[in-house]
């Protein structure tokens, strides 16, 4: 008892230790890259390696908001990274038909990707509203069955080029736009898990018909996660646009969306820590194993060539759930990644 | 309505009804029992169809005529035992575990199916011509304005044989009489003497085949595979299910022609509705009718 009056008892300090060292080692790393690109001591398909596995994180954690930390099963998160991807890149390339370098249209960027995300949110808003009463696997295929219409109804608008996609996005998403969004969504995530959001999802997800009985609105709280969800979704996508420079309504398909699932299952459902860990790493393995199948296909007399890499995922995600079901990092957290005052709670057991 | 719901699209629904109620039955009976939407079932399908392409093209190379029938059995051999062997080594270790993590395992042996096709040099990821008229020499026949080609006419007609076979075994054999107990409560069946993984592995043999069976009769009537060609129709397939009332048979078959019947029209009106018709339906039936057509009311349990 003493120990709940001490906390709240405590002066809150402007800086936390931990925010403090999470925004220090991010630093760290954006400088490292940085340096490293500005004197061309980096290559360049390595570094866009990085920013694909960084846009990844967001794509996962996200992901894993919904999946991990609210129990709910979507497999259609792609298409809301489309919606937000066709929303900015619309915005930039087509309607102000912005040029890649200045000022006035990097801000203008910025806005569209926010504005893709915010899309995002409201079609997640649309489609979470009527589906979150199923459960399950029901919510799995009419999450899959929403993704497909997405692309579909994309498919069909000739504005946004149809089947064909946008080509020509000038190329805003650079190294340093890339790391200040992802670590502002691995902040805002964690911090909508440590709130009272986040408390409410979980007791969703251990037990919907208990948290129910002790009052949790839990169609409310279903339906917030899955919003938040689908826009950071929809601001990986506007990010991936302007990365790649080309979007179609095909990459955003079925397979990409289990591509995300993988790296949310093998990372851990419900660890943000799992999924950045698995985002970046299935993101450089699959890269590696590109490279490592063509030199094993030089010294094999046999064939076995870069396309053995997604068997290889397969069964490692059969693996993972046959021998670790909660997938390799469970629900564990590096400790930057858990806000002080929980350490408070753990220790008096609240 | 002339133009629409003319002979020849009532023809084409229900060969595309039939292709699919062979593929849902088997969703529906493993759903039946395990309640697991088992992603890999399109899967065997395109495991049906290579299985009888490799067949036709063996015959073909020693100067034979392949025999319908012998075709039909291979195909229908390989998608029974990629799907036995599928639950023995994935599904059968999680069955006491959470039901998400069977599905997430599900999608990802039918990653593996596809990706292993694709990446093995003899199969490879391009599109292969079946060689349908190497088994049947094709006829087409007119009625009024309307082409029927025996290739619907066996479609259609192998589609009925088996699925007259398969509601004998599961109405009037002892096997099928313990499938339908272990369906209704697992617990209990078990209660009785009946060994549940047994009748799993036989469900799993039973839709697999049918599965292959679909396989070759789409290869005959749409000559053109590929390793991923079992994605779309398994989907379609699972939706055909649920609009029937996934565990229910009679409906799985009578959702399948449903749909057949829809996307046909939905494509004659406008390609785009029609591509899209099959998720729409699968929405509203959740939303509105979760149960199915002939589906049983079952509440939450607690």
């Amino acid at each position: 008892m003493k120990a709940k009056e001490t906390v709240q008892d405590k002066k809150i300090p402007l800086f936390k230790k931990r925010d403090f060292q999470l925004l220090v080692g991010t630093v760290i790393f954006w400088a490292i890259f940085y340096t490293l690109t500005k004197f061309g001591m980096m290559n360049l398909y390595w570094m866009h390696i990085i920013n694909v596995s960084l846009i990844y994180v967001i794509l996962t954690t996200s992901l894993n908001l919904i999946n991990g930390f609210s129990g709910q099963f979507s497999i259609g998160h792609m298409g809301f990274a489309a919606v937000g991807a066709y929303t900015s890149a619309t915005l930039t390339t087509i309607v102000w038909n912005l040029p890649s370098h200045g000022v006035g249209p990097f801000s203008l960027f910025i806005l569209s990707v926010i504005l893709g995300g915010i899309a995002a949110a409201f079609i997640g808003f649309l489609i979470g509203l009527p589906t979150l009463r199923l459960r399950g696997d029901y919510l799995a295929i009419v999450t899959l069955a929403f993704g497909e219409i997405i692309r579909v109804t994309i498919n069909s608008i000739k504005f946004v080029g149809g089947p064909r996609g946008i080509p020509g996005i000038p190329r805003f998403s650079s190294f340093t736009v890339i790391v200040i969004f992802t670590f502002l969504s691995i902040i805002v995530l964690r911090n909508i898990i440590y709130s009272s959001i986040g408390r409410a999802l979980l007791s969703i997800r251990e037990d919907e018909v208990a948290s129910e009985l002790v009052g949790v609105h839990t169609t409310y709280y279903k339906v917030l996660g899955f919003t938040v969800g689908a826009f950071f979704a929809g601001i990986g996508g506007a990010l991936l646009a302007h990365l790649i420079q080309y979007i179609n309504p095909l990459q955003f398909g079925f397979m990409a969306t289990i591509y995300v699932l993988i790296m949310v299952y093998i990372g851990g459902v419900g660890s943000l820590s799992g999924s950045i860990v698995a985002a970046i790493g299935i993101t450089f393995l699959s890269e590696g194993l590109r490279l490592g199948l063509d030199k094993l296909d030089q010294v094999t007399p046999f064939h076995v060539g870069p396309e053995w890499r997604m068997v290889i995922f397969s069964v490692l995600l059969v693996a993972t759930m046959l021998y670790k079901t909660n997938g390799l990092m469970g629900d564990m957290e590096f400790k930057v990644l858990i806000p002080e005052e929980e350490d408070e709670n753990a220790k008096h057991g609240a | 309505m002339g133009s629409i719901f003319n002979l020849q699209q009532i023809i084409n629904g229900i060969q595309i009804g039939s292709i699919y109620a062979l593929i849902s039955i088997g969703y529906t009976l493993v759903y039946g029992i395990i309640q697991l939407i088992n992603f890999a079932h399109g899967d065997f399908y395109m495991v049906g169809a290579y299985a009888a392409y490799f067949a036709v093209m063996f015959s073909a190379a020693r100067k034979e005529h392949p025999n319908v029938l012998i075709v039909l059995l291979i195909s229908m051999t390989a998608g029974a035992i990629v799907a036995f062997l599928s639950n023995r080594i994935a599904y059968r270790p999680l069955r006491y575990k959470p039901r998400l993590s069977a599905l997430i395992t599900a999608i990802g042996v039918s990653m593996f199916l596809e990706y292993t096709s694709s990446a093995i040099p003899a199969i490879g990821p391009s599109y292969r011509a079946f060689p349908q008229s190497a088994l049947i020499p094709e006829h087409t026949y007119k009625i009024g304005h309307a082409i029927l080609s025996n290739y619907q006419i066996v479609n259609v007609s192998v589609a009925v044989v088996l699925m007259v076979v398969l509601t004998y075994i599961v109405q009037y054999t002892r096997i099928g009489m313990a499938m339908r107990a272990s369906a209704q409560d697992k617990d209990a069946a078990r209660l009785m003497g009946i060994d549940i993984e047994y009748i799993i592995d036989f469900t799993f043999i039973i839709g697999g085949a049918l599965a292959g069976a679909a396989g070759l009769l789409t290869g005959i009537t749409y000559p053109r595979i590929n390793p991923y060609m079992g994605i779309i129709p398994g989907l379609k397939a699972f939706i055909a299910a649920v609009l029937g009332g996934i565990g229910s048979v009679p409906g799985a078959m009578l959702g399948s022609y449903i749909l057949g019947f829809s996307e046909v029209f939905g494509m004659a009106i406008n390609s785009i509705l029609g591509e899209g018709i099959a998720y729409a339906i699968l929405i509203l039936v959740l939303i509105f009718l979760p149960q199915g057509l002939l589906g049983k009311k079952t509440g939450e349990k607690v």
